[in-house]
């Protein structure tokens, strides 16, 4: 029994899952109507639903990010990309009025795609080939991808009026759940079986643990850091589309702004290293709803989205800090006096 | 004989004073307007905040870490002096004594964390960044314009040089700190000290140098100069606003290694930040001048700059690399 609870807390999901479930308990305590979902014209609404709907493109995010981050790298570009994508295919359909497209979807979709594909590529490109420091390669494009963004928008926001562009981020007709949410789950499905059904996730892993190690055991270090990136990339690019999708519009100077911060949030909290190697896909997702939830519920209780970067950058300290080497050295430390005084004490009695 | 060579290590540097001067005659070349000792003066006026901020940088830079959180402090530091001069009616004096004091705790507690915590430089200043952007929002969302007279004052004083010539009380804040950094880095244990660091940091170590001590007095002089450029800045644009400064964390990073500073940590010049930053400075200033591009093209072509100037570290790097190899064989036979 107690072994069988030890392997409980100490798998992966176990802390994320414990976090969640509090923030689940606490929404249902002090936020009304948490729980209800009704069903209107074929489609699910809620709290709930709108929590997962807003979380899919975090966990898109959060995904590549994990990634990178395995790989002992960062990409600060995501939100950019994100940018990008959302700019170039809502300039792509265009803002007839009449809901006419100017190019067709599939095109558009492809396009945004293909060059955010791009994007994480040259991210790649500098990381991996030239060996810059990941930081700085992905502030290049973090700071420039706005103003790619700007350029093709026209420094205009683009409002699109065609129907079936509201489906990525919203509701397909005939699904009852949001599609979001079902993008978000093939892109996972094919990760994961990528990852598992390969040695790719391993390499990944032994990458971002020792890279010159695994330069020596025949892994092409500057290959795998290249696909992260690019990966992440693709991402970013997925989840530019379903966040200009929600409001229907490219927004250049704010779509996905400080998503970066988030996406790095997700994956600390769903217990992945900073510092690279062992990774959890799984874990990094239920950080995302974390996130999400944490979003939500301090938009409900009434801080304004500005205030929220100040109460993440303070959780991702925290969560840093608890998963810190030293720290736990130190309070070993400690323990083991106040333990080692009890002893004492208990030798006297004795 | 020995033929005079550029050593490696001022190859970017003596390629951005090139820049410069290149990129300054272009100017003078295309609008007559622009050869003028105003225009070279205004470089120093417009860009006081970064030259500061680009000098903090580079110490940073130097002991191979990385600050991102320069722009938010420099934004949280406008926006809590409108905030405490407008608002609350303090002394404009104490205020700014009191913005430098924050910027030491804000880059203290940055280092030590850094330091003492091992957590990764870029994720803790990542953290500041957002943590100074989401307090100057809290302070307030709105724009708060200063209309104190002290600041006005101080915003309107033209320092005269010779002719008609002026620069502002930033521009000469900017020059002080300049010396004195010039002064930190080459001719104090503190900056040596900080060039072995990044040299290699385990032969700091063992060579008895207070590794530990010099890391977190570096990010927290990384945070004073962020104030300073904080309080520059809260003369230059006479508000407090939480979007100022935004991406500025790039603009002092792209200074720094257009200046010749290694992203690798060990060398770098202060001097090199100077031309870094007052070559952007040009960019802007051309961009502006045809009137035609967007602004957001000097977003680009800075950024495009930085990785042209980071692509070419990487290669002379890579060439010292491999004639240390060639020499190691040679004396090796």
């Amino acid at each position: 029994m107690h072994d069988r609870l030890k392997l409980i807390t100490k798998s992966k999901l176990f802390w994320p899952l414990m976090i969640l479930v509090l923030m689940i308990i606490f929404n249902i305590i002090f936020v009304d109507d948490f729980l209800s979902i009704e069903f209107k014209d074929g489609h699910l609404f809620g709290r709930i639903i709108d929590i997962i709907n807003r979380a899919a493109p975090l966990m898109l995010l959060a995904m590549g990010m994990t990634l990178v981050i395995a790989t002992g790298g960062v990409d600060l570009s995501v939100g950019s990309t994100a940018a990008i994508s959302g700019a170039l295919v809502c300039s792509l359909i265009g803002g007839n009025f009449d809901g006419t497209v100017q190019n067709p979807f599939i095109i558009a979709i492809i396009a945004a795609l293909f060059v955010s594909i791009l994007a994480g590529a040259w991210n790649g490109f500098l990381v991996g080939k030239l060996g810059i420091q990941p930081v700085v390669a992905t502030l290049i494009l973090y700071v420039a991808g706005r103003g790619i963004a700007q350029l093709i928008t026209g420094g205009q926001i683009i409002t699109v009026y065609y129907k079936p562009y509201a489906y990525l981020g919203g509701f397909a007709p005939g699904i009852p759940i949001p599609f979001s949410i079902i993008i978000a789950a093939v892109v996972l499905v094919i990760v994961l079986l990528a990852l598992k059904k390969t040695a790719l996730g391993l390499f990944i892993e032994s990458v971002g643990v020792n890279s010159v190690a695994s330069r020596f055991t025949g892994i092409s270090v500057v290959k795998i850091k290249f696909l992260v990136y690019a990966f992440s990339g693709l991402c970013a690019g997925i989840a530019g589309l379903i966040i200009s999708s929600m409001i229907r519009a490219a927004d250049a100077n704010n779509a996905g702004l400080m998503s970066e911060m988030d996406a790095i949030l997700a994956v600390a909290i769903g217990g992945t290293s900073m510092a690279g190697g062992r990774f959890s896909l799984g874990a990094s997702m239920i950080g995302a709803l974390i996130v999400q939830s944490i979003t939500t519920t301090l938009y409900a209780v009434g801080v304004s989205a500005q205030v929220l970067p100040l109460i993440k950058a303070i959780v991702v300290i925290a969560i840093c800090f608890v998963q810190s080497e030293e720290l736990r050295h130190k309070l070993s430390g400690i323990f083991s006096k106040i333990g080692g005084a009890r002893n004492e004490k208990a030798t006297v009695k004795l | 004989m020995k033929k005079p060579q550029l050593s490696s290590k001022h190859v970017p540097l003596a390629i951005t004073v090139l820049l410069f001067v290149v990129l300054f005659t272009a100017g003078a070349v295309k609008y007559p307007a622009f050869l003028s000792m105003q225009v070279f003066f205004n470089l120093f006026i417009d860009n006081a905040y970064l030259i500061i901020l680009a000098i903090g940088m580079t110490f940073v830079l130097v002991i191979g870490g990385i600050d991102l959180s320069v722009g938010s402090v420099l934004c949280l530091v406008c926006m809590a002096s409108a905030h405490l001069v407008e608002n609350k009616g303090m002394n404009p004096y104490a205020v700014m004594v009191l913005m430098v004091l924050i910027g030491a705790v804000y880059g203290l507690i940055q280092g030590s964390l850094i330091q003492f915590f091992k957590m990764q430089p870029f994720i803790v200043t990542l953290a500041g960044l957002f943590f100074g952007r989401g307090a100057a929002a809290w302070i307030s969302i709105e724009t708060i314009n200063i209309t104190n007279k002290t600041y006005n004052d101080i915003a309107h004083y033209r320092v005269h040089l010779w002719g008609d010539n002026f620069i502002s009380i930033g521009a000469v804040i900017a020059l002080v700190v300049l010396v004195l950094a010039i002064y930190i880095a080459h001719y104090t244990k503190f900056g040596r000290s900080a060039y072995a660091i990044g040299g290699n940091e385990s032969s700091a170590m063992l060579m008895g140098l207070p590794v530990a001590r010099t890391k977190v007095l570096v990010y927290t002089l990384s945070g004073v100069c962020s104030a300073l450029a904080g309080i520059v800045f809260s003369f230059y644009m006479l508000s407090g606003y939480s979007l100022h400064g935004q991406g500025m964390e790039l603009d002092a990073i792209a200074s720094a290694v257009i200046g010749g500073t290694l992203l690798t940590g060990g060398v770098g010049y202060v001097i090199g930040s100077l031309f870094g930053a007052l070559t952007q400075g040009i960019i802007q200033n051309l961009i502006m001048f045809d009137g035609t591009l967007n602004s957001w093209w000097t977003k680009i072509v800075i950024a495009a700059l930085l990785c042209v100037f980071i692509i070419i570290q990487r290669l002379l790097v890579a060439r010292r690399d491999s004639q240390k190899a060639k020499g190691n064989v040679k004396t090796a036979l």
